[in-house]
């Protein structure tokens, strides 16, 4: 992280679905504040409607889901809502446990990445640094245009 | 009763010239001494010797299984008696589904039952409420007195122990005793543990709770114990975990330390309401984490065993050493499987389960090695009974009681960990107890910096995680396979079933039973578990009673600090 660079990415750090498991959570959001980001954090069991309703008030870049126990599952329906709201440049990336195949289906409905354990912060946080550069970027052409 | 010990060992000099030598020698060799503490913060040495316990010479510096402080063991016989209850958690997909897993990890040698609901449960919904895409994927549906004599098919409930992952109001345990009712097996037969009875823990720690108000919560545990010792008396309505908060990053010694103090706090609450200590005391129970920190945990366990002799007995006021046992329940810790290589997982759950064993349990669940990238796979699951087959009944662990007991290592260790959970406990008593403690946040706050601290170690490389910060090797193709999910046809005939077993109740009657349980929260002298179990046999549903005893007693919100 280059320590003059006054980029502040605006990360939400949430859960949706029904899990409540939130030890990923709570330390990827206090990696993402130690790295100098604004860092929006709620609690588990997020209904769509109201991490889309977060993300347009607090104009974030990046949303970060964490899911244990397949709440990815639902991310999909995250991202159509995401689309529906006009948010297609907010970047989503989901952190937890997913397998395989349905890590394909995720990337595929537009998650930019999923993170596994064994990831350090230090890859996550560089990670969604770089993505919330990308969507400030677009949003600032988006409105230029 | 014990000899005096001998001026020789008195005197702290053991053979000193002896260990001088060695000491000598040691430091010469090894150069730069490599500090090792383990993960509840005590330093490693790189020997322990007589000087290090300091029991070491009495004549009876242990005691003996069976007699308190029960150090070596609760009971006299231990593993060589019985051994311990295999108890496989699994839930998943409808009620017949979760049947059919049930009934082939019985026959593969699992010797009891282990019910996990389905997140949508959890929430304190039923199966019609949620995105169908997440039912039965962790859990299975379960929301009627009908779905749990689904589930137990052939399962003969006056025989077997069930254990129901059930936080308060207890609703599977209202739906499993009236589905007994039903198969005329009288309720003093069933046997069994309230797993997830321990509400401090969901507030602080895994947030796996139907959602009532912490204090809402706190008066039903106290009528659930109160309800069970008259109508279910082998039932054990109270497991106290550490299992969540180790999960979520505390220390071992921390997780003891809080489990302790909940035991405390929720006994005391039990007092409070004039209940007598020999009566509810042997019926709590215990259930942690088993980490890989092999010497650590043994340790711990053998801590908390004369901890809680001590306590029932000195502080709770037990006077039928029934009371001083501490009965426990093992898992093997998910946090350290890996995703990268996952067949290792298989060796890292061996180890876990040893440890557990050598600390005595009661009762173990083995993780399935696919636990760290899916929900258990059947195969998974089915390594996961033959590990405890072959640690019981090929690797002769269960030969000896105790068999680490007088390990100088083990000893100091336990006398080291004793003390640091001791210290622990009295920054929760301080505190004002356990229930202010996370109340006012501390505990959240002291098991958040733990896990900090773990994963930054991780990071660092300084906590050696094989496969992910060492040894790290290109991923096999196909070394992780597909999951299975839940037939969605087979879960829309579920929900099918489910509206028209709902749609055929009179409106009048769950009425009723509704406001039964409005008005068993009102009464001052009221059952409000007692109350459930009749909504249960009159046809209510999960959700119903929970939405009911939410509106009543408050809704509940998991008390997170960042």
């Amino acid at each position: 992280m280059n320590p003059d660079d006054d980029f502040r990415p605006r990360v939400l750090v949430t859960k949706i679905g029904l899990d409540g498991h939130d030890r990923g959570s709570r330390i990827v959001a206090a990696a993402c504040r130690d790295a100098g980001m604004e860092v929006i954090y709620t609690p588990p069991w997020q209904s769509i409607p109201a991490v889309v309703k977060l993300a347009l008030e607090e104009d974030v870049d990046v949303v970060g889901i964490s899911s244990l126990a397949t709440d990815h599952l639902i991310v999909p329906k995250l991202m159509q809502a995401l689309r529906d709201a006009g948010l297609d440049n907010v970047c989503v990336v989901v952190g937890g446990i997913v397998p395989d195949d349905e890590e394909a289906l995720l990337l595929e409905a537009g998650v930019r990445e999923v993170f596994h354990p064994g990831s350090t912060m230090d890859e996550i946080t560089s990670r969604i640094r770089g993505y919330a550069r990308e969507a400030r970027r677009a949003a600032a052409e988006e409105d230029r245009a | 009763m014990n000899k005096p010990v001998s001026p020789q060992l008195l005197s702290d000099d053991v053979d000193a010239p002896a260990r001088r030598r060695w000491q000598d020698e040691y430091h010469a060799t090894i150069g730069t001494e490599r500090v090792i503490e383990n993960v509840s913060g005590i330093p490693i040495q790189p020997l322990y010797a007589p000087q290090d316990w300091p029991a070491y010479g009495r004549d009876d510096p242990l005691g003996y299984p069976g007699q308190p402080d029960y150090t070596r063991g609760i009971y006299a016989t231990m593993h060589r008696g019985r051994t311990w209850t295999q108890r496989q958690l699994i839930g998943l997909g409808t009620p017949a589904d979760y049947n059919e897993r049930l009934l082939g990890i019985l026959q593969r040698g699992a010797t009891a039952v282990s019910l996990i609901p389905c997140n949508s449960v959890y929430r304190g919904y039923d199966g019609d409420s949620v995105e169908p895409e997440l039912l039965g994927t962790c859990g299975v549906v379960v929301n009627t007195v009908d779905h749990m004599d689904r589930c137990l098919r052939d399962v003969d409930v006056g025989r077997i122990s069930c254990a129901m992952n059930d936080p308060s109001p207890f609703t599977l345990l209202a739906f499993m005793l009236v589905a007994a009712e039903r198969r005329g097996i009288a309720w003093n037969r069933v046997t069994g543990t309230s797993n997830q009875s321990d509400y401090i823990s969901h507030f602080v720690a895994n947030h796996m709770f139907y959602r009532l108000s912490l204090p809402g919560a706190r008066r039903v545990l106290m009528d659930h114990i109160a309800w069970c010792r008259v109508h279910v008396p082998r039932w054990n309505p109270m497991s106290v975990v550490g299992q969540h908060m180790q999960q979520a990053g505390a220390t071992p010694a921390e997780a003891m330390a809080f489990t302790l103090s909940t035991a405390v706090q929720n006994a005391e609450d039990c007092l409070a309401r004039g209940m007598d200590p020999d009566e509810f005391l042997p019926r709590f129970t215990f259930f942690f984490d088993i980490s890989l920190s092999f010497f650590e945990e043994i340790a711990k366990f053998r801590a908390g065993r004369r901890i809680w002799a001590r306590l029932a007995r000195e502080r709770l006021g037990a006077k039928d050493p029934r009371a001083w046992r501490f009965k426990f329940h093992g898992q093997t810790s998910g946090v350290d499987l890996t995703r990268q290589q996952p067949l290792n997982n298989i060796a890292r759950v061996t180890a876990q389960a040893m440890a557990g064993i050598f600390g005595g349990l009661q009762s173990l669940h083995t993780d399935a090695y696919d636990e760290a990238y899916a929900v258990p796979s059947e195969a998974g699951a089915q390594i996961a009974v033959a590990t405890q087959n072959i640690l019981r009944e090929e690797a002769h662990l269960t030969d000896v009681i105790d068999p680490l007991g007088g390990s100088f290592y083990v000893e100091a260790l336990t006398d080291r960990m004793e003390a640091k959970i001791l210290s622990i406990m009295q920054t929760v008593d301080e505190a004002g107890g356990m229930y202010k403690a996370v109340e006012s946040g501390l505990v959240q706050r002291m098991i958040g910096a733990s896990a900090m601290r773990t994963q930054a170690r991780i990071d660092a490389g300084e906590q050696v995680v094989v496969g992910v910060n060492k040894y790290q090797a290109e991923d096999e193709p196909g070394s992780r396979p597909a999951v299975d999910r839940p037939d969605p046809a087979a879960m829309r005939r579920h929900l099918d079933e489910f509206a028209a077993t709902k749609a055929a109740r009179s409106r009048a009657e769950v009425d009723k039973a509704l406001d039964a349980l409005t008005r068993s929260t009102e009464q001052q002298d009221g059952n409000v578990f007692g109350a459930v179990v009749d909504g249960a046999r009159a046809g209510l549903t999960h959700e119903e009673i929970c939405g009911r005893l939410r509106r009543d007693l408050g809704f509940g919100q998991p008390l997170v600090v960042v």
